[in-house]
């Protein structure tokens, strides 16, 4: 699956750009970075309902390529300058974690966990 | 024979939006020299994990960090209150993280679980009202040029 994909499936909001054929082959929902740390793998999106900026450095240290946030949050400028210093993705849906999640699976895509 | 690569660098315990960015470099600078992939992913976790707990609990401290061409060895070193009880600590869900860092998505008592499974070697040295000290060792696969 790719970027531009997920934001077809979620109807979601681009607030940082970057390569949008990049592919995702797995996805984490999680508002706790340390389990997104014990348990994402490479080449993975992760969904999360956080904004601050520390969730874009746990996604560069994960090697995640996008982050999703969902219930249709919007991060503050400090997030996503630091995302656009580290070309990861912003994406925002209105839908809910449950759901975004739901969808991705029914479109597809699976969990990063072992 | 490849020399070692040090680096050093201070960790603020001021503002945790910057917590982070020494081991943010530290990835840079393995990526940079073409380091082992796997072994960048797990240093960068580790001291990921190691820096966070410092500015959560201790104030911040020093990142001391030692790049060879087999291996990478990363001395964690704060001024905090040490770790009362280490094995408690270990535990995963254990915390004495306060709740507005559990409100950015930390404090879950994940950090020195996830330290000691992605580092192939972790040593605690702690001392109550003391300070910690965490010496983590990742080692390379494929040894870099």
């Amino acid at each position: 699956m790719q970027i531009k994909d997920v934001i077809r499936i979620l109807d979601a909001e681009i607030i940082s750009g970057g390569d949008l054929d990049q592919e995702i082959q797995s996805a984490c929902g999680s508002d706790m970075m340390s389990d997104a740390l014990a348990f994402v793998k490479e080449s993975s999106m992760l969904l999360t309902g956080l904004i601050n900026p520390q969730v874009v450095r746990t996604s560069e240290m994960l090697d995640v390529h996008c982050i999703v946030f969902v219930r249709g949050k919007i991060p503050g400028t400090d997030t996503i300058a630091l995302a656009q210093e580290r070309n990861i993705v912003l994406l925002s849906t209105r839908h809910r974690m449950f759901t975004a999640c739901g969808l991705l699976y029914e479109g597809g895509l699976r969990g990063g966990a072992e | 024979m490849t020399p070692t690569i040090s680096n050093c660098f201070e960790v603020s315990g001021e503002d945790f939006s910057r917590a982070g960015e020494a081991s943010g470099k530290i990835k840079t600078i393995l990526k940079q020299l073409g380091y082992d992939k796997d072994a960048i992913r797990r240093v960068a976790i580790a001291m990921y994990e190691a820096e966070i707990n410092m500015v959560i609990h201790a104030g911040g401290g020093k990142a001391m960090v030692d790049i060879h061409p087999d291996r990478v060895d990363i001395v964690m070193a704060d001024q905090g209150p040490g770790i009362p009880d280490v094995e408690k600590a270990m535990e995963e869900g254990f915390t004495t993280a306060p709740d507005r860092i559990r409100d950015l998505g930390f404090g879950a008592g994940m950090g020195l679980p996830n330290i000691k499974k992605y580092a192939d070697s972790l040593s605690i040295e702690t001392q109550v009202n003391v300070g910690t000290t965490l010496y983590i060792t990742v080692r390379a696969t494929q040894q870099y040029i």
